[in-house]
């Protein structure tokens, strides 16, 4: 039998189906994996019990004849979402040890529909970073090696499960994106990664980062597995209140492979100054596949994007530091506290002990842009800048139907390396904030190799709620790139 | 009416605003399913959504909203049909989230007006600035354990109408009628119980003062006062302590000042130095709330008769004063009572038993319109037996003083007791024989002209029929026995 970690979703999913192999042998074979590349520190908590124990219930299920749509299919779980039973840290020690009494909806209706969780992936801490280096749990190590072999970041926050899905630790994860923290990383590992629009997905039990900019969406290795994945995470939920009222298209049947005739627009403000000429390759590499497979390729502006990086930057610390006041020692997770201290002790001593330093500087900043006097020139400018980022794209929609754009401005860097200067490290987002910021939906999938041998990503962007196109141009655009390598980074 | 605070230098005019915190009366919470029911056991009222889990998210409660909008049209204000929820950001350790869920640059209700009903009689505009909704936070309880403070969520989340007043207030007298009122006009709508010795009515006072005809001067705010008698002394208290401030040099100081009933002071809680930044911004777990016209006037047609014009109309239907009428329309309780007594009666008379008679009654006794032991319906009964002639309005008084001890129908009490009125006229005129044969000489100086001594007569007659005997058809036998 061939490796079954080296199967696609959609693989695992025709195999089970035809009974090929158990759920429980797919299971296991993914738990030999994530045995065999622990040193890669994907996931901060794994669950091989209860993914035997769900790949056993899945079998049976299936025998019955009551398979669902990712029924026996192993996923990784970022560790953001909240899991019944299973420890939820959000990579912080603030959350050590915190196991919640409730399903995130994402979750319960992935596993609703069959899917296995084999561990809960590392991440940034609360999500926020670019190369996962911020985990309280460690960093996590990017399967992919450059040429003088010393250790990449996978990219984050959602770099655990990017790596896992890579190093074929998981057929799919679950990431969430924030401001690119689906799309940059699984462009660093080289798989696919979709940020789909804000309210496609429940937020319910993924613990909040920036509320109005968080998105849960599928980590695959393939477009397909995407659409798969996709169809069964999406759905209106009514214990969210910005969960949108709609129905889950068949996103799988939007894989048509037909692009003639749509309109692809390439926005011009994305050709940033000292862009590497790699990535400019990558980008017209990408033009002229699409326009081979009968696309016509338009030049659009996004005369705001040049803001979004501040924009966001502002946006989420703010959300942020809101959000993150209630880890303050008295519910749940970490308390320090010493006898005879006060409650505001108690907040200071548990809040600096619990927060890593990225979290601390976050925090610091949302409190400074909403503070009174600063709330107008910072939050408030925010919030007009955001809205024209969104007119912008909806303005170049009036004529094209998705946005190609590189994913991020690099491949995989060393893990160290910009952790000295936090500016350069949000840098990272400069191409994955703007739809953030807009609510769009984006795919990242890899088209190429930069000259280290490292997966480059485009990505494309869509109107929204029209994953559909987004899925159909980035099928269309898998197939020309042909994109076949695999991590040279793995042992055996 | 002017009220002023007479200072070493002269006399100073109070400016008084009012903050008062409603609690909406609801089956659950603002954001969560959990229940809002008062003197449950501590923290069985709480959602994880409450306890501020990760991950958890507020969805607003429509019940909550209906009853805003209600409150808004109950006081004439703007209805805003769209508007934001915001986070209010402070650390406390009865606040799980560490933000309030509140509204803060748009409200769901804008301007409005209020009517006091002064003791007087008179009335008085005050300006209601807005109304908005937001959560309760939990209780800190500091008196469990010698060590660590006790917190109780169940109120937490529990949702609230912040009711923000005009500085239009300028006596004391106002600020009581102010909360007197704005409590009947929650408690017509059933929007909120209004009790404020439980807490789901409370009330913050912004306290200035100025030399008459000058600007507003600096406010201090009077955090959480219980009583509407706390407020109307914290109020003067307050504003005393200012003038001293003032006229002997110093200046006030913008701050949170708590009232100490038992002292009878105010003091110092917190200065505008130490105050938070409540960096308040959109909460991004809410969308703006929107709802159309058709939501609102389906509350609308909701409404019932509110104080204000139910008082119009007792005044313009049953003829009653301004005073009666205002004092009948308080409590809708009150009000209710007195429309079953009136209904088919007098309405004037049944003013007159129901102020005087019952509320003196229900004073003295310090029990409730509820808990009367007087039926509107054995009240209207005895008015009725005033009104046939079966008793007299003085043997009514009797009757009615057994009906308040004995909560007993007045029918019976007038039949068992033998209070029936005298109307056999034979029974009559025997009387009035017996004290025309006692009273030769005064019966001569009536037949003189000495009319008016025709009332001792009648008099005599009660007396000696034990007050039963018709006074009507005494004082008409007399005449005609006497002056014939």
């Amino acid at each position: 039998m061939t490796d079954l970690t080296n199967l696609t979703l959609a693989e695992a999913r025709d195999g089970l189906a035809k009974g090929e192999y158990s759920s429980v042998e797919l299971t296991e074979a993914h738990l030999k994996s994530m045995e065999a590349h622990r040193n890669l520190n994907a996931y901060i908590t794994e669950t091989p019990e209860k993914a035997i124990e769900m790949a056993k219930a899945s079998d049976a299920k299936r025998a019955k004849g009551e398979a669902g749509k990712m029924e026996g299919l192993p996923i990784a779980v970022k560790d953001l979402f909240c899991t019944e039973g299973v420890q939820t840290t959000a990579a912080s020690h603030i959350l050590e040890g915190f196991k919640p009494e409730y399903e995130s909806t994402v979750t319960r209706n992935l596993f609703d529909n069959g899917a296995v969780m084999l561990g809960k992936a590392n991440l940034d801490e609360f999500a926020m970073g670019s190369s996962n280096t911020s985990s309280y749990y460690g960093n996590v190590i990017n399967p992919w090696k450059d040429k003088s072999g010393k250790d990449l970041v996978p990219g984050g926050s959602s770099g655990g499960s990017a790596a896992a899905v890579a190093a074929n630790m998981a057929l799919a994860a679950t990431g969430t994106d924030t401001g690119g923290s689906i799309r940059q990383p699984a462009s660093y590992c080289g798989i696919v990664g979709l940020k789909p629009t804000y309210g496609r997905c429940s937020r319910w039990g993924i613990v909040a980062f920036a509320s109005s900019l968080d998105q849960a969406g599928p980590m695959t290795k393939t477009v397909r597995d995407a659409a798969i994945m996709l169809g069964s995470m999406a759905g209106h939920d009514a214990k969210d209140s910005t969960s949108a009222p709609m129905a889950v298209p068949d996103f799988e049947a939007a894989l048509t492979g037909d692009i003639r005739g749509m309109k692809i627009g390439i926005p011009k403000e994305y050709r940033v100054d000292g862009m590497p000429e790699e990535i400019s390759k990558l980008w017209d590499d990408g033009v002229a596949m699409l326009r081979d497979a009968g696309a016509e390729v338009v030049d659009v502006s996004l005369p705001h994007t040049k803001y979004a990086l501040g924009t966001y930057y502002i946006v989420a610390p703010a959300e942020a530091s809101s959000n993150l006041a209630r880890y303050d020692g008295l519910r749940y997770g970490q308390r320090v506290m010493d006898d005879g201290d006060s409650l505001d002790d108690m907040y200071m001593k548990s809040r600096a002990a619990g927060f890593g330093k990225e979290v601390q500087r976050r925090i610091m900043i949302g409190t400074y842009v909403l503070s009174a006097g600063y709330y107008d020139a910072y939050y408030n400018k925010a919030l007009k800048v955001r809205r024209r980022i969104y007119e912008d794209f909806a303005n170049a929609f009036g004529t094209v139907d998705t946005i190609l754009a590189p994913t991020a401005p690099s491949a995989a860097f060393a893990i160290g390396e910009n952790e000295g200067d936090p500016v350069k490290m949000y840098l990272n987002d400069v191409f994955t904030v703007p739809a953030s910021l807009a609510g769009l939906p984006g795919l990242s999938l890899p088209t190429g190799l930069s000259s280290e041998g490292l997966p480059l990503g485009l990505q494309l962007i869509g109107k929204p709620f029209d994953e559909e196109t987004v899925l159909r141009v980035g099928g269309v655009l898998e197939g020309a790139a042909n994109f076949t390598a695999k991590p040279s980074g793995l042992e055996g | 009416m002017s009220y002023v605070i007479e200072g070493s230098t002269g006399p100073w005019e109070i400016v008084v605003g009012l903050e008062v915190h409603c609690q909406v009366v609801s089956q659950s919470k603002l954001f969560s399913g959990a229940s809002t029911k008062f003197g449950n056991d501590p923290n069985t009222n709480v959602s994880l959504v409450d306890a501020a889990m990760p991950g958890m998210l507020p969805v607003v409660n429509a019940e909550c909203v209906r009853q805003a909008v209600k409150t808004g049209l109950g006081l004439k204000a703007k209805i805003n049909k769209e508007s934001v929820f915001a986070r209010k950001n402070y650390f406390y350790a009865d606040l799980p989230q560490g933000y309030q869920i509140s509204q803060f640059d748009k409200p769901i209700v804008g301007e409005g007006t209020i009517i006091l009903d002064m003791p007087d009689g008179s009335t008085k505009a005050v300006g209601i600035e807005r109304l908005h909704l937001e959560q309760d936070a939990g209780k800190s309880m500091h008196d469990q354990d010698p060590k660590y403070s006790h917190i109780d969520l169940n109120r937490s989340g529990v949702a609230l109408m912040e009711i923000v007043s005009m500085p239009d207030i300028r006596t004391p007298e106002e600020a009581g009628a102010y909360l007197t009122k704005l409590r009947a006009i929650v408690r017509y709508l059933g929007t909120c119980d209004g009790n404020m010795n439980e807490g789901s009515m409370r009330c913050d006072a912004n306290v200035s003062v100025r030399r008459p005809g000058e600007p507003f001067g600096t406010r201090c705010e009077i955090k959480n006062v219980n009583s509407i008698r706390f407020v109307m002394q914290a109020i003067e208290i307050e504003a005393k302590r200012q003038v001293e401030v003032i006229e002997g040099g110093g200046e006030i100081v913008q701050e949170t000042r708590l009232y100490d009933q038992r002292l009878g002071e105010t003091r110092s809680m917190r200065s505008k130095e130490m105050a938070h930044d409540y960096r308040y911004f959109p909460d991004p777990d809410l969308l703006p709330l929107v709802f159309d016209d058709a939501f609102v006037s389906e509350i609308e047609k909701e409404l019932p008769e509110l104080p204000d014009e139910k008082k119009a109309r007792f005044m313009r239907e049953n003829g009653l004063s301004a005073y009666d009428a205002g004092v009948l329309v308080a409590e809708k309780e009150k009000a209710d009572y007195y429309e079953v007594v009136a209904n088919g009666r007098d309405g004037k008379l049944a003013a007159n038993w129901v102020i005087t008679n019952l509320f003196g009654a229900l004073n003295k006794a310090e029990v409730g319109i509820a808990d009367s032991p007087v039926s509107a319906e054995n009240l209207g009964k005895l008015i009725d037996l005033i009104s046939d002639d079966t008793i007299s309005g003085r043997i009514a008084k009797d009757v009615f003083e057994i009906m308040i001890e004995t909560g007993g129908d007045p029918e019976k009490i007038v039949e068992e007791k033998g209070l029936k009125q005298i109307t056999d006229t034979g029974a009559i005129e025997t009387a009035i024989d017996e004290v025309i044969a006692a009273n030769p000489d005064k019966v001569q100086e009536i037949r003189d002209g000495k009319d008016r001594m025709l009332g001792w007569f009648v008099g005599q007659v009660m007396k000696s029929t034990g007050g039963k005997a018709n006074p009507g058809m005494v004082n008409q036998m007399l005449r005609d026995k006497i002056l014939g």
